[in-house]
């Protein structure tokens, strides 16, 4: 087992008393299957022998038993089991996510995206199914092997030491030579499923297109020669696939075969009685037949060896900002925010270089720049997302004498690629100031200029977002962030590219509003947008990192969009 | 669910055969299972009652290892079998799928639609390897062997007979009682774990907000505390769920152990054999497993056949009705009479009556906000969407009795957002007419001010060039079709104005010969046009 997976059992390790209780009830189960096969056996040989019935009472009674205490172990055993795997993953999740929100959002700058942050839940998720569907099993497995094992080297040791390469093969060599064949096959076959997911992808999203241009047909039977060759190559790995299954099924019998044949002459030489003869050659029928859920659950290691691989890179990266251990008082007003000599970036080099900047208080000072030109590692240094050199002070206090979470009490921020959560408005508002009262709700939101839309809802308040704010516009999923944004009241905002994604009418109006909105308090704007920018005290203009002060007038001359002159 | 959908075998032929060598392969299986049991009573009892010795055992156990091989063989045809016989209905079934939603039309095909198709026909088909590999074999398994050890343990023991015909169907029985019994329970655990991964991806997708309003800490507790309850929840289910197995067990397993000792009594009595009562003992418990091991792969066939189910879903869709007349050899004049169109999601209609005529060599621009229907409108002209009401007559013939694919070769169509594919612009370009020449597609390209060489490539989704940029290579798309009508989405959006203005220029030029319609809101683009129609819903 690699290290990585001996690290997350280690997260789970309080679970270790309950993981134990079901290895125990497991074992009994499993035990139990074992020795009804040896002792019914038994029963079975004595019986020949015509012994009064009394003799056998005891036989009977052990597989009468054993035949009952089955189930109820194996029930003991999914239930306990079960229950431990759910509270390893409680357990994870909040580990993982504790880790998470230290790194986010500079240190998550690679799962930003939709698709990678559910990949990393179903991965946190399926660290739980290496206790349940891996652990579990071949514990349970190895302990009524190796008795199994132990009781037939007794009877007969040459046939232990068969029983014992068998079992082997069936636990470890067939699962992989299994993995051997899928790694193989995949090989081969994964080109072939991605170009065919893209030929789906292209027929499905551009149906309009390929119809509008009688290019259907065409399409089709590209995608149907993707398709064959998709088939073909199955088809052809198919031939590996069940070689697995077969060398279980062989070692089976090999065990069998291996009983007769060892135990044949030790019954002549009378090294053994033929009643445990009897025992010794069904007994491996029994222990095989357990043992045919291995190879299934050894199945499962490359996808949580995968997920454990990723999960456990996001535990082991480094904080993007530390907070000191000794956090400064915090600032008072007036609240002068002053940046000297800034320079800062991420993974891939500095963004910022020697920037100077002074935002003071009551000020509104606009940023303007393409994109790609540091805006948005500016608002992540000022929030404490993202760690910088040379020196910015809050009312004279250095930001980075003070925690992330002090910080943002004071500099707050509403971004183009705000979150909203899947709930009710007002609670996404209450993020903000969960003590606010409705009242306090309809300000913010009159003074986004989306009150009126909020009151014409029929649940009004409590009406639910959405997805990602999916039931509502883009231009209003701004608004209730803007909103959000005032209601929190922070003594400096920072508003970055807060149009982005809006259509140029939307954007006009939201820039107006958002003015009339933040009218009286200190802002800083970062904008593509050259537009409606008089009303700002002060525009500078940020290329390569640098800003360039009193600029902007200069029209941006940046490719494909067009400003409002 | 039943265990072979019908519609499996009426959609995908090959389930048929796959079926017939399952039922071969399981007769042979339960033949050799027999086999085997006869061959290992004999051997033991010999041994114990005559003392038989290892030379005298040749052939028996030469036999044996035969009889193991030849089940390791048939263990790894089955699966091997299964596995080419999913490959084949796959293909089936996707390009099936493929085919039909194509027909269907991209008025059929929401955001949300089609990325749920994609799903479906790439991983969600896959999941039928193990419905194909696994649970079938198994379910013919289920059938055969139990029928064939019961017809070889009745004129062996008819007692022993008895119990296993008596205990055998009740594992079905209560499987599918326990089943029914705990679907609903099973479901609310399903959706409960499905809300709690939807709660978790949204706040670690939301991280970056919780931050900046200092709620990130807060959020582990609610983590915690939502999970655990989940926990107790879904804990209080299976207490219930694994009943259903609890039950399996206790039937197999009681069952076997009746047997046994049933047999061993009868044998004390003297009325039956060793060698019969090691031969039902042996076969007793291979009854049982394989009704057992259908459970076992049942959830791994789950997916499968729920992406099935909703392929046949897709497919049961009745394709739209469409018009087979040809259209006029020349379009020469469009008239649009009060078409409107309703959309589930939205309360207003839109457009809403909307009318416009248009001749060839004229420019007609639709101007109105978000929402007005533009696009739409541009949709029902290309045969997409049918008109809730209103109608559009092409040369005085109403568009809903043309043939949709016949009428398309007269239209040239720039979409707002174009769909690019992987290649070279001049292969986008050629989407509506492979065979042009490069001359032509050298023309087209400059009509459309495009300012990138023809052969750069292009990625997914046409990355590699800008947003104006392909707009303007759609555009060249629908100039190379050399169509009578030419619909333009909003073909200058993104441009700055110098480019808007040449390939306004060009447009008039090209729209000497056939009629354009041209959507926008920009003032240059609306200049250009001949006639202005206004959707916005207070201006009518």
């Amino acid at each position: 087992m690699s290290g990585d997976i001996r690290h997350v059992l280690r997260l789970g390790r309080t679970a270790r008393g309950r993981f134990t209780l079901a290895v125990l009830c497991g074992t009994a189960a499993t035990g139990a299957a074992v020795a009804l096969g040896g002792t019914s056996a038994w029963l079975i040989a004595r019986a020949a022998q015509h012994p009064p019935v009394l003799y056998l009472m005891v036989a009977i009674v052990a597989v009468r038993a054993f035949g009952l205490s089955r189930g109820v172990f194996r029930y003991a055993e999914r239930l306990i089991g079960h229950d431990t795997a759910l509270r390893v993953l409680g357990r994870l999740r909040v580990t993982v996510y504790q880790r998470l929100a230290a790194l986010a959002p500079a240190g998550l700058s690679t799962e930003r995206s939709g698709d990678l942050t559910a990949r990393l839940v179903t991965d946190i998720d399926s660290l739980a199914d290496v206790w349940l569907r891996l652990l579990l099993p071949y514990t349970v497995a190895g302990l009524v092997g190796a008795g199994t094992v132990a009781f037939t080297a007794w009877l007969l040791p040459t046939a232990g030491i068969a029983l014992a390469a068998t079992l082997l093969t069936v636990a470890l060599a067939s699962p992989l030579l299994a993995g051997r064949i899928s790694r193989h096959a995949e090989a081969r076959i994964a080109p072939l499923r991605g170009r065919l997911a893209t030929r789906t992808v292209d027929l499905l999203d551009a149906t309009a297109e390929l119809a509008a241009h009688n290019a259907t047909t065409a399409a089709l039977a590209d995608y149907a020669d993707t398709d064959r060759d998709l088939a073909r190559a199955e088809r052809r790995a198919a031939t590996g696939q069940g070689l697995a299954a077969a060398l279980a099924t062989l070692a089976g019998g090999a065990a069998v075969w291996a009983a007769v044949t060892l135990g044949t002459p030790a019954v002549r030489h009378g090294t053994l009685t033929g009643l445990l003869f009897a025992v010794l050659v069904l007994t491996p029928l029994a222990v095989h037949e357990a043992f045919a859920a291995l190879p299934p659950a050894a199945a499962q290691l490359p996808r949580l060896r995968g997920a454990t691989r990723r999960v456990l890179a996001i535990m082991r990266r480094p904080d993007p900002v530390t907070d000191p251990t000794d956090p400064a008082d915090d600032p008072t007003p007036p609240y002068h925010l002053r940046l000297r000599g800034v320079t800062a970036g991420w993974d891939r080099g500095d963004v910022l270089h020697d920037l100077d900047l002074d935002v003071p208080a009551g000020a509104r000072i606009a940023v303007t720049g393409p994109s790609g030109s540091g805006k948005s590692t500016l608002a992540a240094v000022l929030l404490r997302f993202c760690d910088h050199t040379g020196s910015i002070t809050l009312a004279g206090t250095e930001l980075s004498t003070l925690t992330g979470d002090t910080v943002r009490r004071h500099i707050g921020l509403c971004a183009q690629d705000v979150h909203l959560f899947d709930t009710t408005i007002a609670e996404n508002l209450r993020l903000a100031r969960p003590d606010a009262t409705d009242d306090d709700l309809h300000h913010a939101l009159t003074r986004a200029r989306l009150d009126e839309f909020v009151a014409g809802l029929p649940d009004g308040l409590d009406t639910f977002v959405g997805e990602h704010g999916s039931r509502l516009s883009g231009g209003q999923v701004q608004r209730l962030a803007l909103a959000r944004a005032l209601l929190a009241d922070p003594p400096v905002l920072v508003l970055d590219e807060p149009t982005e994604h809006l259509d140029e009418p939307t954007a006009a109006a939201l820039t107006r509003d958002l003015l009339a909105a933040t009218a009286g308090r200190t802002v800083l704007m970062l904008t593509h947008r050259r537009a409606d920018l008089d009303a700002f005290d002060t525009v500078y203009d940020l290329r390569s990192g640098r800003l360039v002060p009193g600029v902007s007038t200069t029209p941006h001359t940046h490719r494909d969009r067009t400003f409002v002159p | 669910m039943t265990p072979v959908d019908p519609r499996l075998l009426r959609y995908a032929r090959a389930t048929a055969g796959h079926l017939a060598v399952l039922v071969a392969f399981g007769a042979a299986t339960a033949a050799l299972v027999i086999t085997q049991a006869g061959l290992l009573a004999d051997t033991i009892a010999g041994v114990i009652e005559h003392g038989t010795t290892l030379a005298a055992l040749g052939t028996p156990l030469v036999l044996l290892a035969a009889v193991i091989a030849a089940r390791a063989v048939i263990a790894w045809a089955t699966e091997a079998e299964g596995h080419r016989a999913s490959a084949r209905v796959k293909s089936t079934l996707r390009r099936r799928l493929l085919a039909h939603v194509v027909d269907l039309g991209p008025a059929h095909l929401t955001d949300r639609r089609t990325g749920r198709l994609v799903t479906l026909a790439t991983t969600g088909i896959d999941a039928l390897d193990g419905y194909f590999a696994k649970y079938l074999p198994q379910l013919v398994l289920a059938v055969v062997v139990p029928a064939a050890i019961l017809a070889r343990v009745l004129p062996a023991d008819p007692i022993a007979a008895i119990t296993i015909a008596a205990t055998l169907p009740l594992i079905p029985v209560f499987m599918i009682l326990i089943g029914l019994a705990t679907r609903a329970a099973t479901r609310n655990r399903y959706d409960a774990l499905t809300r709690l991964a939807h709660h978790f991806l949204d706040v670690v997708a939301g991280l970056p907000t919780l931050k900046v309003f200092g709620r990130a800490t807060h959020q582990a507790d609610t983590i915690r505390r939502i999970t655990d309850r989940y926990r107790k929840s879904t804990l209080a289910t299976l207490r219930i769920a694994f009943l259903s197995a609890l039950v399996l067990e206790l039937i197999a397993t009681l069952s076997v152990a009746l047997v046994a000792v049933g047999i061993g009594l009868r044998l004390v009595g003297g009325h039956l054999d060793l060698r019969t009562a090691l031969l039902v003992l042996i076969l007793a418990p291979e009854a049982y497993l394989p009704l057992r091991a259908v459970g076992t792969h049942y959830h791994a066939s789950a997916d499968g056949l729920t992406a099935a189910e909703e392929v046949f879903t897709v497919l049961d869709t009745p394709r739209p009705d469409t018009g087979r007349a040809a259209p006029p050899a020349d379009v020469t004049d469009l008239t649009v009479d009060a078409v409107t169109v309703t959309h589930p999601d939205r309360p207003e209609p839109a457009p809403d009556a909307a009318s416009l005529h248009l001749t060839r060599g004229h420019i007609v621009a639709v101007t109105g906000p978000s929402g007005a229907g533009k696009s739409t409108l541009l949709s029902v002209l290309l045969g997409f969407t049918p008109p809730d009401s209103g109608r559009v007559l092409v040369n005085g013939h109403d568009l809903a009795t043309l043939d949709p694919d016949r009428w398309r070769r007269h239209v040239g169509w720039a979409a707002q957002q174009p769909y690019l594919f992987t290649g070279t612009v001049a292969d986008n370009i050629r989407l509506g007419a492979p065979t042009a020449p490069d001359t032509d597609v050298t023309a087209a390209a400059r009509d459309a001010c495009l300012d990138v060489p023809l052969d750069t490539p292009v990625g997914e989704r046409g990355t590699g060039l800008s947003a104006g940029q392909r707009r303007r290579v759609a555009l060249a798309r629908a100039y190379l079709r050399h169509a009578d009508l030419l619909l333009l989405d909003e073909p200058t959006a993104g441009l700055d104005p110098d480019t808007e203005a040449r390939v306004l220029a060009r447009l008039r030029t090209l729209a000497a010969g056939r009629a354009v319609l041209l959507v926008s809101h920009r003032p240059a683009a609306l200049a250009a046009a001949d006639t202005v129609v206004d959707l916005t819903p207070a201006l009518r």
